[in-house]
């Protein structure tokens, strides 16, 4: 039930319209910075095995625009459904930071998408030869982490759950 | 009510690894506190104030009974919350051990970058 190894992502809110995720990585800071901005890199690793990533469009410029898409895949449902998501970014701090927006391309109605946009923020620190990775999501109010949670369950998060819960003991 | 804001919001209170567990551990039904202290293994100590943050938010009732004290889970509305932290946690602990691999791989091909 409770993951006890060390390597599962430390999530923590530190405030009311904020997330906070943390991990650990054995390896140097420009090889982890490389797999996070390289297009056929993310590809293999942030669909989070619930399906296939079709788009990873990465413009890693301030002012530039990512997308990423992923066709989920559960056994409940008959039809693939696809989620989105895209941003601009904000500010770029080769091999140490990146500040981009994100907007979830399947928000629900009534939410405008400056309500529903997060300003996300990754650091990435190395000591020691091993890299963490911290990301910050600041959502515009409570409210509208409020809403990134519905609309994340709306997205069939719950569906992938099990999938996930099976993947995670196999990982020892 | 001027409380701080890291006890007093119910997504922080139940952000905490530990008290997750606590709330798993009071899913099935109504525990004393000492079922509670043994089911998740950490001291009698941690465990009222892992308790008392819960009750703040109205996560968890209390109800004395002799001299015990019964907790149970309080009402659906912690449910979505507690479910979606996991599985978003979740999400980042898969995506991060794919992106492990790729790390790896990454690695192994050293410098050697005759492919591109």
């Amino acid at each position: 039930m409770t993951v006890t190894s060390s390597r599962s992502a430390e999530l923590t809110l530190p405030a009311d319209d904020q997330i906070l995720i943390k991990r650990e990585f054995d390896a140097p800071k420009e090889l982890v910075y490389k797999a996070f901005t390289t297009p056929e890199l993310v590809k293999r690793w942030w669909h989070a095995k619930r399906g296939e990533m079709t788009v990873a469009d990465i413009d890693l410029r301030v002012g530039g625009k990512w997308r990423y898409l992923m066709v989920l895949q559960c056994d409940d449902m008959s039809e693939a459904m696809e989620v989105g998501f895209h941003g601009e970014y904000l500010e770029i701090v080769p091999g140490e930071r990146i500040v981009s927006t994100e907007i979830y391309e399947g928000l629900p109605q009534g939410v405008s998408e400056e309500e529903g946009a997060t300003v996300n923020t990754a650091t990435f620190t190395e000591e020691r030869g091993r890299t963490t990775i911290t990301i910050l999501i600041q959502a515009p109010s409570k409210a509208a982490r409020d809403a990134i949670i519905d609309s994340g369950m709306e997205a069939g998060l719950q569906d992938a759950l099990d999938l996930l819960e099976e993947t995670a003991k196999s990982l020892g | 009510m001027a409380r701080a804001a890291t006890t007093t919001d119910a997504f922080n209170a139940v952000a905490e690894p530990r008290r997750r567990q606590i709330l798993d551990v009071l899913a099935d039904g109504e525990l004393p506190v000492n079922d509670v202290v043994r089911l998740v293994g950490l001291s009698q100590p941690q465990v009222s104030k892992h308790l008392r943050v819960l009750r703040e938010v109205d996560a968890v009732d209390v109800r004395e009974d002799g001299r015990q004290r019964f907790y149970r889970l309080n009402g659906e509305a912690l449910k979505p919350i507690h479910d979606w932290i996991k599985s978003y946690e979740q999400t980042w602990t898969e995506r991060f051990d794919r992106l492990d691999t790729v790390l790896e791989d990454l690695q192994k091909e050293g410098g050697n970058d005759r492919d591109e």
